[in-house]
């Protein structure tokens, strides 16, 4: 009963957040919303006991990335989103109506939540729950398939989280040093 | 925002913590939540607040991005060395079984390694992109 509660608490938020960052024009307030927004499906990742996602959430998503959103704020000059042109709002309606409904339609197939039958429990996941602690020795399943089982995955993954470094590096890592070597050319580039 | 005193004492206080609990994360991944992803975007957290709190110039002479740029490469580079490692030690790829003479140790060495490489890549490129993003602010 009481996780009834705090979901439709938390999902109502998320919500009303979504709605919120729609609305808004002032692009500080979006960013800080990002944050909650990201706090809030942490905060519904730990309902549904996946302690693991959530701390990850919460740190990527509500704390670096607000950070890097704010930075990415502090070098553009114009902090309001444009107004866009107004449409009239009936055809992007029925479309979001359509796809909505149709998604609703799709979770009447989703086995319910925590169901022992549903396809992802009756995989390898009861393979690597009764494996984990003879083979590995680990008492939190997520690590060692993380880092064990799937350890293959990990790497490709440090290296997505590698190359996005490598990329913003190239992209914006050496302008400084150019900048301030042709001083009139960093001034050109302002006005 | 270098003149706040109450923000300067709190960050003061909280970045020891926020490192410490780090750590814990890092190492305590086997038995909690968390690992080696989470510890280092935790670690870098801790650097990013002390950068905004005391300057960019002092949290770059505390962790320089010259040595960022390094522990990036070494991070994903000795992760990828322990399968390497345990290649040459007649198991497959990844394969931490071979590592120590018991299976189950060589397993637990395996992913401590393994996590605590995560953490330093994790940890380098955050901080990076973050210097990266924050130093072209600087006029």
């Amino acid at each position: 009963m009481i996780d009834v509660i705090i979901n439709v608490t938390l999902l109502a938020f998320l919500a009303v957040t979504a709605v919120a960052i729609a609305r808004m024009r002032d692009l500080f307030a979006i960013t800080m919303l990002f944050g909650m927004f990201s706090f809030l499906s942490a905060g519904l990742f730990i309902v549904m006991d996946a302690v693991d996602v959530a701390f990850t959430e919460a740190a990527v998503g509500a704390g670096v990335s607000t950070t890097l959103m704010l930075a990415t704020l502090a070098l553009t000059k114009d902090h309001d989103e444009k107004t866009p042109v107004v449409h009239r709002p009936w055809y992007p309606l029925v479309i979001v109506i359509l796809t909505g409904s149709a998604l609703v339609y799709g979770t009447w197939d989703i086995p319910a939540f925590g169901s022992g039958a549903a396809p992802a429990h009756t995989h390898v996941a009861p393979e690597y729950l009764s494996r984990s602690i003879p083979d590995t020795g680990i008492q939190n399943v997520v690590t060692s398939v993380l880092a064990s089982y799937r350890g293959f995955d990990t790497l490709g993954e440090v290296t997505v989280v590698f190359t996005a470094g490598i990329a913003v590096l190239i992209l914006i890592g050496g302008r400084r040093r150019s900048g301030r070597q042709n001083p009139e050319e960093g001034e050109s580039h302002d006005a | 925002m270098t003149h706040n005193l109450i923000l300067r004492i709190i960050s003061k206080i909280l970045i020891p913590l926020i490192i410490l609990f780090a750590l814990y994360v890092q190492f305590h991944g086997d038995f909690g939540p968390g690992g080696g992803f989470q510890a280092g975007v935790i670690l870098s957290a801790a650097i990013i607040l002390y950068a905004m709190i005391f300057g960019l110039e002092t949290a770059e002479r505390v962790v320089p991005p010259s040595l960022l740029r390094v522990l990036a490469s070494v991070g994903v580079l000795l992760y990828a060395g322990v399968g390497v490692v345990s290649i040459m030690m007649g198991g497959n790829y990844l394969d931490y079984s071979v590592l120590s003479a018991d299976p189950v140790a060589g397993q637990h060495l395996g992913v401590l390694l393994v996590e605590l490489r995560v953490g330093i890549a994790v940890f380098s490129v955050m901080l990076l992109i973050f210097f990266t993003f924050a130093g072209r602010a600087r006029p």
